[in-house]
């Protein structure tokens, strides 16, 4: 059952990708480059999914608990860390280097192209040395 | 050079947004790609594998529904350049890994639940983003 929404819900964020046009690493890119071609189309994507998650994670978290769990896994750190600058920067330069991040990368898994099928393992490869580098404690599903 | 598709982005956003709402309502947690794609990794202990596959599954075929719906082509222009798509995906997964999420953990999620760890992580990747691109285009020509 968990697996079933699950997939739903991941079809529902994959097509959101493919509609907003974020499967598309040259769109990335372009938003990345307002020296270049500028394409502002991903502040539209981020501003869109925002606004829904912004009011519907309002109405959820009002309530006791999901309805598949008894709670609400939510991260509860607070401090800025290193950590998170320098994993933040590393991602930003991998991201601005290939156009990808995790969710476009898997999206377009199944269109075979050389460069995914060449990023995609390579990022489990850096998630796996990430979470070797820091413990496994650190991984609550963010 | 790509076009500037500010409905059909803030549409495919409002998807995006939707999606993660949804995974909170039934699942309570936060939909961030990198950390469900990192629960695909081994060890297993405490951390359901098969939730995470679905969500993925559901990525994965989300282009095959959207062409089969418009019965048109996806554009996608992605770097040939292997060695550099590599890299890329290793910075990827390593940074998203160190600093605990990605654009859908960090940016959509995280911002949506006004998480300062998510906002400074966001400004810092997409400030990393922007500089990449700028030196891959306008200064080494990449």
């Amino acid at each position: 059952m968990s697996f079933l929404v699950n997939l739903l819900v991941g079809l529902l964020f994959g097509i959101g990708l493919v509609v907003s046009g974020m499967s598309n690493p040259a769109k990335v890119l372009n938003f990345l480059d307002p020296f270049g071609p500028w394409d502002p189309s991903l502040a539209f994507v981020m501003g869109g999914a925002v606004v829904v998650a912004l009011v519907g994670y309002r109405l959820v978290l009002k309530r006791k608990r999901p309805l598949m769990d008894s709670v609400f896994h939510l991260p509860t750190r607070k401090d800025l860390d290193r950590r998170l600058f320098a994993g933040a920067a590393i991602f930003g330069i991998g991201w601005g280097l290939g156009g990808l991040c995790p969710g476009p990368a898997l999206t377009a898994l199944g269109l075979t192209a050389p460069g995914v099928l060449t990023f995609l393992p390579a990022m489990f490869v850096g998630l796996m040395l990430a979470r070797s580098a820091t413990g496994i404690e650190s991984w609550r599903g963010g | 050079m790509t076009e500037f598709t500010p409905f059909a982005s803030l549409a495919g956003g409002a998807l995006i947004g939707l999606s993660v709402v949804l995974l909170m309502a039934f699942e309570g947690r936060i939909a961030g790609i990198s950390g469900i794609a990192a629960r695909l990794l081994p060890p297993y202990i405490g951390r359901p594998v098969l939730p995470a596959l679905g969500f993925v599954a559901g990525l994965v075929l989300a282009p095959f529904a959207v062409m089969a719906v418009t019965g048109a082509s996806l554009r996608q222009d992605i770097s040939a350049n292997l060695p550099l798509m590599a890299l890329a995906g290793l910075l990827v997964g390593f940074g998203a890994g160190l600093g605990g999420g990605c654009t859908s953990g960090h940016g959509v999620c995280g911002i949506s639940r006004l998480s300062l760890r998510s906002v400074v992580a966001t400004i810092t990747f997409m400030l990393a983003g922007f500089a990449t691109v700028f030196v891959t285009r306008h200064m080494v020509g990449l």
